[in-house]
């Protein structure tokens, strides 16, 4: 397999990204990287994580020319993946920048210790943490609950001081959103999956509105809907399938869609074929609302979703025309 | 007779971890509401919960029990965003309700 990082490698190019994704060969990983510039969001950096972590660390490199690029990637902990060795000292990657380096969680115990270390580790003030707190929570036992990797979840995240934004992406190597909706909602394809998954009210484990004892259908609807109310982006790739949520146009009146596809936002089914699942987003703190007022706007979505759901269920009148 | 869980003592000060939700839920909340006594969370200290955590936390007695959960479940000290969730969660089970009844 073959990545290309370019100095534009955002959630908007996710798309370009992927067009330099070789999968001919599954044997073996090589990045490559811009001779100038590489500017990486963490998706990238988780997907590349999970790449090696299938082929092996040994199967799996890295060549690149750009210095402050290698000190980046260096930071973000991807050369721990790789067989190539880090051309930047260890004392130089300490943590003491707005910045958590990929780290794999395993455990709903290491999940929470994770939660715990990295508000510190970003800077954030409590009221902005909790947001982020909510979205990595939801995302992670996402991962440990359906998607059955041994390898765990694969976690990175980049807080930009200038433009006051937090990105972060979760990836994970397990059976994909098709495996996981499969086993009550018989989806076509991935894509089908993806939007059964992002759909409030939609479990993959029960076809139950209101969900289980222990799963609503909820989360991803509501970590969507908090990408979306910040104006940012929200991507979902497995399998061939890949959503992007576009930004919200700040000129138009913002309202929360049960659909995910009318949403302003790109798909497609025909992406090379990636055996897991990468959810990645960025959240702007400045543009988010008090946390609660943003809970209850996306929950009036979410309620009427599963009330029209019912409703589709309910029987109709059988009308008849008669000639007489 | 009443009982209070400080969640603080066993979740920290962030509701993520469903694990102990279950673990909450099935040795406090269940056999307290089973037995018709009252079950009050105490949430102080706690800064934020994710949805899936506080419907593993509640969402079982809530349907299992109905009325008897509603009149002896009790929250203590939530923020605002945690009575947002608690909230969200209570409206969606009722909502559901009329299904769970025809299956």
């Amino acid at each position: 397999m073959k990545l290309h990082f370019s100095g534009q490698d955002n959630l908007r190019n996710f798309k370009q990204f992927l067009s330099t994704f070789d999968t001919t060969d599954s044997s073996f990983l090589s990045i490559s990287t811009d001779k100038k510039r590489i500017a990486v969001h963490p998706a990238y950096l988780a997907l590349s994580a999970a790449l090696a972590i299938k082929v092996g660390k040994d199967n799996s490199t890295i060549t690149s020319d750009t210095p402050d690029g290698i000190q980046y990637l260096s930071q973000m902990g991807l050369y721990d993946f790789l067989s190539t060795p880090s051309p930047t000292p260890s004392s130089d990657t300490e943590q003491s920048g707005r910045y958590i380096p990929l780290r794999i969680i395993k455990t709903a115990k290491e999940q929470s210790a994770f939660i715990a270390d990295f508000v510190p580790l970003l800077h954030l003030p409590e009221d902005q943490s909790r947001i982020v707190r909510y979205v990595i929570g939801e995302l992670v036992r996402n991962v440990l609950e359906h998607s059955c990797s041994k390898d765990g979840a694969i976690v990175t995240a980049r807080y930009y001081e200038k433009s006051h934004k937090v990105s972060l992406a979760i990836c994970d190597t397990g059976i994909g959103i098709w495996h996981s909706m499969s086993k009550i909602w018989h989806p076509k394809t991935d894509l089908d999956a993806i939007k059964l998954a992002l759909t409030p009210g939609i479990s993959g484990t029960t076809k139950k509105e209101g969900g289980t004892f222990e799963n609503a259908g909820a989360g991803l609807f509501y970590v969507r809907s908090i990408a979306k109310t910040t104006r940012n982006y929200f991507l979902v790739y497995s399998g061939k399938a890949e959503y992007l949520l576009y930004k919200w146009d700040k000129r138009l009146k913002l309202r929360y869609t049960a659909d995910p596809f009318k949403e302003e936002h790109f798909a497609t089914n025909s992406a090379p074929d990636f055996p897991g699942t990468l959810v990645a987003l960025d959240i702007s703190l400045d543009d988010t609302p008090e946390f609660n007022e943003l809970l209850h706007k996306i929950s009036t979505t979410y309620d009427e979703a599963i009330r029209e759901r019912r409703r589709q269920k309910f029987y109709t009148p059988n009308f008849e025309r008669s000639n007489r | 007779m009443r009982k209070t869980i400080i969640l603080q003592n066993i979740i920290g000060d962030f509701g993520e971890n469903k694990d102990l939700a279950r673990t909450i839920r099935q040795k406090d909340i269940i056999p307290t509401i089973a037995q018709g006594d009252s079950i009050a969370l105490d949430f102080t200290g706690i800064n934020g919960a994710t949805q899936s955590f506080i419907h593993a936390l509640i969402a079982e007695p809530i349907i299992r029990y109905r009325e008897q959960a509603f009149e002896n479940l009790f929250y203590i000290n939530t923020n605002d965003s945690v009575s947002e969730i608690i909230s969200i969660v209570y409206r969606y089970l009722q909502e559901s309700f009329t299904e769970m009844e025809e299956n």
